[in-house]
């Protein structure tokens, strides 16, 4: 057989490669606990050492031996040549690690930690290892490529020239010269998060505490950045204002002005992102808007406030989680954010571009892509802390639980009048905006050939008929259906990881749950292109070699997309009473069944929202997915910027467009499915009113 | 199965030097040493946050004692979690799983008991017979009133036939005229199935009309264990005393103790009654409301500042150098009125003397 791919029994077997058998021994230990009642001490220390030491085992030869033999050179030194060599690990090694990990969980349970539950310690167990393995492993190990001079040594002065660059710290845009890239990725963001939070805040006034007649249709707005790719908005941009876009054009003809390139650089990537993520924070800001208590600010009014002075005093102190919480979303999107960059960017560089081009380009230097992503990094890690800081350790929980009976009062008049003026004014842009998105794609070619045509269509998606059967002939088609095989899978394991995390921070408490939630919830603020480099540099080599296959890019997305389950999943979980779980668990059912029977179908909605939001995240996602594609599994969106980067615009649009009406027909039938779920639970919220 | 089968299984329990600290440093149940005999009624009261909830969630296995040893039946299940214990409990929001029907949510615990399906079914709708349910089998918990709901939530806990039966302050969500009446029906499944039960409320009333035994609790630690009767009539201390159906504390000083009979003494007027091992020197007179006399030619010289008619009986506060005491009377007729002047003395039996503070 192969000794390099051999299943790791076989290759015991002929006498080869013996630092694997201790798994082997290890795995089939347990046989002799056999027997033994759980409450035996021994029963649960031998599982526990057994679980502990075969898990660590495992890794541990993982990294130790590596294609060119050790991998270390004291190693070497020590125990001579080794003569052989092995590539990464497989699904055999995957099924040995489970085993361990589970092995070693239910010994701890054993020992009646988490009230002896298996399944607690179990879940626990496997979170905290997938979280280690797929994010704080690739993290930790881009840190240290940075200290990786071209010789292959560690070198701090490596990593300071690298940090000191000027392409990075430079200042000289206040006098006439270009600024670093961090400055600039720092500028934008803040600016992007400030300007996404008060649009936000706004709308969500306007949605919530107006008179404004067509609040419905300014609430299906907020559809839009989900189903949008980032950079599509950047090309309806350039459409509209580029060289040749129809404003620029029209303008120019009027006044005699010579078009310029005004929009690439700043203004342009803050106007897309602008529009792109403040739907965002309208999403966030709207529920802690209509979160605020009526019986709040009905007491301000009874305590003589006025309408302006409760709005000043009550109202929006008590919307302070939301607003940070807004800014800090605005503030890492636009940090991460690749797509608009990319086309929009001209010569200001931006941070994630510049470790693009750090891995891809002509320069290939990962050492510099690792610190400029650590640099980024540090940025949204900063705002991270800087939001938990700011909101201190307040309580700003205003629903209680018991019936909230009352209306939000109306904004003051003048406040009033402006924000309606500013979300009007806004939703008509986006709608130009997105109707050049459409007319776009059934252009020749813009601002040139004008004719209407659906040439890009055809050329992406055209379908032939043969004997053979369909032929999906049109050049999109390969990483279209890669994308929705792709995210078809990623999205069950995001929901899962999601819900069963949700699960674990709110109804189990276990040593270490605070770093637990922390780590869980880091992933959130580690940009995409962060995620993207780290991977490229941890997977490409064994023990975990994925990269370039359609694996990589499936955890990517469940990573990515976690913090939102998770976020959905705490959120609808807090909702369901405690006593719920407990009267299961009185009742014999242990904390599986409870999960399974009880908790899971009163969750539905939540789950189905997470099932649908990672769908559709997967398949707009760019800024890790760039790093991550290969020929094999190229997904749409990259395909799609390529497309851009060789000016072939009319296929990019045509792609996007058809990408938004796929997602808009998912999104659509999850509004219709959770529609009808809420129904069903709102019998259940009149359940508790009357308990 | 019969309505007296469903407590074959009824189980002693037994707390030894039990603590349960939350955190690092909230001791929330004290080394508490408690035995409760199988088939009985027993009763945790007491304020709130006084570890009577965590002392029965201890006993559900629904929280893990930090140090020291339960036991159900002869078992040790200490480190045992809720699912392995054979104890079910009817939770003060009753926890009926909304999306579940009612004959769903009473043969939930059966399906995990090893019951086969009919067998399930069969046992739960006994179950839903014995608290008068027939009928209600198909409707979801949500088209129950709170009454109904709440009978639901003591089938399902049930017919598992458990070791024993928790109750966490059951009737805290029905209205005044129900409490009575639920509380009867409990006290009547308990006999006549004869069940353990162990019952947590804050209302003495409550506890003293239900209970065959009542663990009195405060700060984390046991205040006085004993039948209802036992802690009415003698209690241990003052915070017993005024906690169980209210008394009046008033201070008095033993003059004389003789064969366990002590004479004492308030501003003069002298009273006798037993000395429940005192010393003479000073003392705290425990008397309860109705146990106060007044019209009597002997007294302490007080005068009636409050009357509130409140139609089976008057209720009076008055007042003398020792402080207010709170007297009723069932004389309705001939009210006494406020501002006059009163001699307060006290019935032959019911004043017991409690050590001073």
């Amino acid at each position: 057989m192969d000794s390099d791919y051999a299943p790791a029994a076989f290759l015991l077997v002929q006498g080869e490669k013996l630092w694997l058998s201790p798994v082997l021994i290890l795995l089939a230990f347990p046989i002799t606990l056999i027997g033994l009642r759980k409450s035996d001490p021994l029963f649960a220390r031998g599982l526990i050492l057994v679980g502990g030491i075969g898990f660590f085992w495992l890794f541990a030869q993982g990294f130790a031996i590596g294609i060119r033999g050790y991998n270390f050179s004291w190693l070497e030194s020590l125990l001579g040549d080794l003569g052989d060599r092995q590539f990464g690990m497989g699904y055999g090694a995957m099924l040995c690690a489970i085993s361990f990990l589970f092995m070693f969980t239910q010994g701890i349970a054993a020992r009646g930690t988490v009230g002896g539950d298996v399944f607690v310690a179990g879940a626990i167990g496997g979170v905290i290892v997938i979280v280690l393995v797929f994010v704080g492993y690739p993290i930790a190990n881009m840190l240290f490529s940075a200290f990786i001079d071209d010789g292959g040594e560690y070198s701090i002065g490596v990593f300071f020239t690298k940090f000191f660059d000027d392409r990075l710290w430079g200042l000289a845009c206040l006098s006439d010269g270009r600024c670093g890239a961090a400055w600039n990725s720092l500028f934008l963001a803040i600016i992007v998060g400030f300007t996404t939070t008060m649009l936000g805040l706004a709308f969500a006034l306007v949605a919530t505490r107006s008179r404004f007649r067509y609040q419905r249709s300014l609430r299906a707005l907020t559809v839009l950045p989900i189903i949008t790719p980032p950079f599509v908005i950047g090309l309806a941009l350039i459409l509209l204002f580029g060289r040749s876009g129809s404003v620029t054009v029209f303008i120019a003809d009027l006044f005699g002005v010579q078009p310029t390139r005004w929009l690439y650089g700043l203004p342009g990537i803050m106007i897309a992102q602008t529009l792109a993520y403040t739907p965002i924070a309208f999403l966030v800001l709207i529920g802690v808007v209509e979160g605020v208590s009526p019986a709040m600010e009905e007491a301000a009014q009874t305590l003589r406030a006025n309408s302006s002075q409760t709005f000043q005093t009550v109202s929006l102190p008590l919307m302070r989680p939301g607003i940070a919480n807004a800014f800090l979303l605005g503030f890492i999107e636009s940090m991460a954010d690749f797509g608009n960059p990319l086309v929009l960017g001209g010569n200001f560089d931006v941070l994630s571009t510049e470790i693009f081009f750090a891995i891809v380009g002509a320069q290939y230097d990962q050492g510099r892509a690792a610190v400029l992503a650590i640099v980024l990094l540090c940025f949204t890690l900063s705002a991270f802390y800087a939001q938990r800081a700011w909101l201190g350790k307040k309580s700003y929980t205003t629903v209680t639980g018991k019936g909230d009976a009352g209306m939000h009062p109306h904004l003051p008049r003048g406040l009033s009048i402006v924000v309606i003026t500013i979300a009007v004014i806004w939703a008509l842009f986006t709608l130009v905006v997105y109707s050049m998105i459409v007319y776009g794609s059934v252009v020749e070619l813009w601002g040139v050939n004008n004719t209407l045509t659906f040439k890009h269509y055809i050329t992406a998606f055209s379908v032939r008929i043969e004997d053979s059967g369909i032929r999906w002939s049109g050049a999109a088609w390969d990483s279209f259906w890669t994308t929705i095989t792709i995210a078809g899978i990623a999205a069950p394991l995001t929901a899962a990881v999601g819900i069963v995390t949700a699960y674990l921070l709110t109804r189990k408490n276990f040593a270490g749950k605070q770093a637990f939630e922390f780590g869980t919830m880091l992933s959130f603020a580690i940009p995409g292109t962060v995620i993207g480099v780290s991977y490229i540099l941890a997977f490409n080599v064994p023990p975990i070699e994925i990269t370039g296959t359609g694996v990589i890019l499936v955890v990517s997305f469940i990573f990515r997309n976690m913090p939102v389950g998770v976020r959905a999943g705490i959120a609808s979980m807090t909702q369901l009473d405690k006593s719920l779980d407990e009267a299961s668990l009185t009742l014999g059912a242990n904390s599986w069944h409870t999960f399974r029977k009880v908790i899971l179908p009163l969750l539905k909605p939540a789950i189905l929202a997470a099932l649908i939001y990672s769908f559709v995240r997967a398949m707009t996602a760019i800024s890790a997915v760039i790093f991550l594609v290969s020929a094999e599994y190229d997904m749409a969106t990259s395909y799609i910027i390529g497309r851009v980067e060789n000016n072939d615009y009319g296929l990019a649009i045509a792609y996007s467009t058809t990408l938004i009406f796929v997602m808009l027909t998912v999104v659509g039938m999850l509004q219709l499915l959770v529609g009808r779920v809420q129904i069903g639970r709102r019998t259940l919220q009149g359940t508790e009113v009357r308990v | 199965m019969n309505n007296i089968g469903l407590g074959r299984r009824a189980s002693p329990v037994r707390f030894e030097g039990v603590t349960k600290i939350f955190g690092k440093d909230i001791v929330a149940v004290d080394n508490i040493n408690l035995d409760i005999e199988a088939g009985k009624l027993v009763t945790l009261l007491g304020p709130s946050g006084c570890g009577k909830t965590t002392t029965l969630r201890m006993i559900a296995g629904l929280e893990m004692a930090t140090s020291g040893r339960i036991l159900i039946g002869d078992q040790d299940v200490t480190l045992l979690p809720a699912t392995e214990r054979d104890v079910t409990m009817v939770f003060q929001s009753y926890a009926l799983f909304p999306h579940m029907n009612v004959l769903e949510n009473v043969m939930y615990g059966l399906t995990f008991s090893g019951f086969d399906k009919e067998e399930a079914r069969d046992r739960a709708n006994q179950g839903l017979a014995l608290l008068g349910l027939e009928g209600f089998g198909a409707r979801l918990p949500s088209e129950l009133s709170g009454g109904q709901q709440q009978r639901v939530a003591v089938a399902r806990a049930l017919v598992l036939e458990p070791q024993v039966l928790l109750f966490d302050e059951p009737l805290s969500n029905l209205d005044a005229k129900l409490r009575r009446q639920v509380r009867e029906d409990i006290r009547a499944i308990q006999q006549e199935t004869g069940l353990t039960v162990v019952y947590v409320t804050h209302d003495q009333e409550e506890a003293l009309a239900v209970s065959d035994q009542i663990v009195v609790m405060r700060n984390a630690a046991i205040a006085q264990i004993g039948t209802p009767r036992e802690l009415y009539d003698s209690p241990n201390d003052s915070f017993v005393a005024d906690f169980i159906g209210e008394a009046n504390l008033i201070s008095c000083t033993i003059t004389q103790v003789k064969d366990n009979v002590a004479t004492i003494e308030i501003e003069g007027y002298q009273h006798q009654l037993p000395s429940r091992g005192l010393k003479p020197g000073s003392a705290v007179l425990a008397v309860r409301p109705s146990r106060l006399l007044v019209g009597h030619e002997s007294g302490i010289p007080a005068t009636i500042v409050k009357s509130t008619y409140v139609g089976v009986r008057m209720e009076y506060t008055i007042e003398g150098s020792f402080g207010q005491v709170f007297m009723v009377m069932d004389d309705v007729d001939k009210p006494l009125r406020v501002g006059s002047e009163v001699l307060l003395s006290f019935s032959e039996i019911g004043p017991v003397l409690l050590p001073a503070e």
